[in-house]
């Protein structure tokens, strides 16, 4: 079978460490977009992106981005730019010649490696300190110049782990924009993070990852929806709360109906989302409780995180 | 599949080749090899390796004011080179420089910049190979210059016809090429122990022992040591006697010609498979 081009596939991928799993069994295709790994410590998400960019070969199965595999290197790294977790780098390496060397080996000529270098070294905020030694930046700075030389040769699919560690706040917001951006121009950004609300935020899929296996891939809601053990959490905002909860009560597939502590609203636990909204039209139509909003209360990354793998994760 | 379209396979497979890219990043791979490893506090042992005899001969030549011939003193330098810098100094450089090239970067965890830059492997194996060879020939060769000229520069004007009307000269040529070699030799050796094995130290002293007792196996199997073809490149022969005897016989002399070729052919084959085990591979830093 011909490999998508416009994808990045895991065909039944394997990888053991001798007889220690790394991750297994894992199938799964990716559009473009930001796709986001999330996943305790050593549920797998570095392993998967080793395998993705050929740092560590499969045990088994087959892994393609865009129809390339890393055995064609001169290809492949054409296309995939990956910003590892390792905080090493050549010894006496400046910040500018980190990303202008690597363009030169990818056969662009001085002048077009310079533009692209000062390009990425804006891109990432480096441009001030792009003079200095690596070893004298700071986490933040270090972290900033890989994910600069990254991105420096423009590539169709770009690899990030762990890319907000050691940020602050600014660099962090900085950074998530630019992930956004690059994702905007029809690119794959595959990112591994702890930080769950950042997450939720920027992912448009995520891949729950637990002691090397997939726990469950798809975009956000749907991957909620799948959760049938937990019940649905909705928060409904109205000025008759305690009529609305009786009303709720009322419903078989409705495990719960909480009046906030303000009296201003419901916090309902129900198995069947669909069924509830449409009680909640008949209420608000029959003019009983006048709703303010309704919103799901955990259709986010952090609480899918919690129902599958029951840990709030902690650095990875 | 005949021989005729293997043949046009293979002009097809090269003409396909980037090879000017290939040469480009072999050249830059040097450059930055050479910017890394060649000018760093890490490098004075080998440099002392490299050194030594030369400051030794110069501390004789300087304090050294009783009569000396020149004759006596080729022999000694004969000995200098063939027991110190092809057994030893050049065996232990190279066994530094060449395994440094990936399980240093293994070590210093950077090894997957290299890996995630569209080159080939066997590309990568090439420019590494290259910078270790230019940092050890240009050393050693400055080494057995320095050697060279602090020896005879002692005689004077019987030193400087010895070396230019003479067979100084020719003598020095010959010491200069087998260096090249051995550097050669020795590098692809310790390249490839370095891509098989983690720790290589032990296989590399193995390999010291495979070629100091080489010569009493038979000669095809000499023929996979590196000494086998240095030794008819040596100009001047060593009257050793006793159990030292064993680092200078030659058993099967061949032409330098063929020694220059064969260990050439022994480098390529090491190459060779140091591309293979590259491909093999993998960054896993936790491990080392």
């Amino acid at each position: 079978m011909t490999p998508d081009p416009r994808l990045i596939v895991f065909e039944n991928v394997s990888k053991f460490y001798g007889e220690t799993l790394g991750v297994n069994k894992v199938s799964f295709s990716l559009g473009p977009g930001i796709t986001s790994l999330v996943g305790p410590n050593g549920s797998g998400k570095t392993t998967l992106m080793n395998l993705l960019t050929g740092l560590i070969r499969p045990s088994q199965g087959a892994i393609y981005v865009l129809g390339l595999t890393p055995q064609q290197p001169m290809e492949f790294f054409r296309q995939v730019g990956y910003c590892t977790q390792f905080d090493s780098f050549p010894p006496g390496t400046k910040g500018h010649d980190f990303i202008y060397w690597p363009l030169r080996l990818h056969g662009f000529a001085h002048d077009q490696a310079a533009k692209l270098t000062n390009e990425a070294l804006e891109r990432a905020g480096m441009t001030q300190v792009a003079r200095r030694k690596v070893a004298g930046y700071s986490k933040g700075m270090r972290q900033r110049i890989r994910l600069a030389q990254a991105i420096a040769h423009h590539p169709s699919v770009l690899v990030l782990d762990e890319p907000l560690n050691g940020l602050d706040p600014m660099a962090r917001s900085e950074s998530i924009a630019l992930f956004e951006a690059i994702a905007k121009q029809g690119m794959h950004v595959i990112i591994s993070s702890h930080i769950l609300e950042e997450v939720d935020r920027i992912s448009d899929r995520v891949v729950l990852m637990s002691s090397g296996y997939v726990v469950a891939e798809g975009q956000i809601k749907e991957v909620r929806r799948e959760v049938r053990d937990h019940p649905m959490q909705i928060l409904v905002r109205c000025s008759n709360a305690a009529r609305l909860a009786a009303a709720a009560f009322e419903l078989d597939h409705v495990v719960e109906a909480k009046i906030l502590t303000d009296g201003h609203g419901v916090l309902v636990r129900t198995r069947d989302a669909d069924q509830f909204y449409l009680l909640l039209n008949k209420i608000v139509s029959g003019g009983l409780v006048e709703v303010d909003a309704v919103a799901p209360a955990d259709d986010d990354v952090n609480s899918i995180y919690q129902y599958l793998i029951g840990s709030d994760g902690g650095p990875a | 599949m005949s021989a005729q379209d293997l043949v046009a396979r293979a002009q097809k497979w090269s003409k396909e080749q980037p090879w000017r890219l290939y040469a480009s990043q072999v050249s830059i791979l040097v450059r930055n090899e050479l910017r890394r490893n060649l000018f760093t506090r890490r490098r004075i042992g080998i440099y002392l390796l490299a050194f030594i005899p030369a400051l030794i001969i110069l501390t004789h030549a300087i304090f050294d004011t009783g009569r000396a011939q020149i004759e006596e003193d080729t022999q000694v330098l004969a000995g200098i080179i063939q027991l110190y810098y092809f057994r030893l100094g050049i065996f232990f450089a190279c066994m530094a420089i060449f395994t440094w090239l990936f399980r240093g970067e293994m070590v210093e965890k950077t090894l997957h910049y290299q890996f995630l830059v569209p080159v080939r492997r066997e590309v990568l194996v090439v420019g590494k190979f290259l910078a270790g060879v230019v940092v050890a020939v240009a050393l050693f060769e400055t080494a057995v210059v320095a050697c060279f000229f602090f020896m005879y520069a002692r005689f004077g004007s019987e030193g400087k016809s010895y070396i230019f009307d003479g067979p100084g000269l020719g003598q020095l040529e010959s010491y200069l090429l087998a260096t090249a070699l051995a550097c050669i030799g020795y590098g692809a050796v310790f390249l490839a122990l370095s891509l098989l094995f983690k720790n290589p130290i032990v296989p590399g002293v193995v390999i010291m022992g495979w070629e100091t007792i080489a010569p009493i196996f038979p000669s095809w199997a000499q023929r996979l040591s590196v000494t086998f073809y240095l030794k008819p490149l040596c100009p001047v022969t060593l009257p050793v006697t006793g159990p030292l005897a064993i680092f200078t016989v030659v058993a099967e002399p061949v032409s330098a010609w063929i020694a220059v070729l064969g260990l050439l052919s022994l480098t390529i084959a090491i190459l060779v498979l140091s591309c293979f085990l590259i491909h093999r591979m993998e960054i896993t830093y936790t491990t080392e």
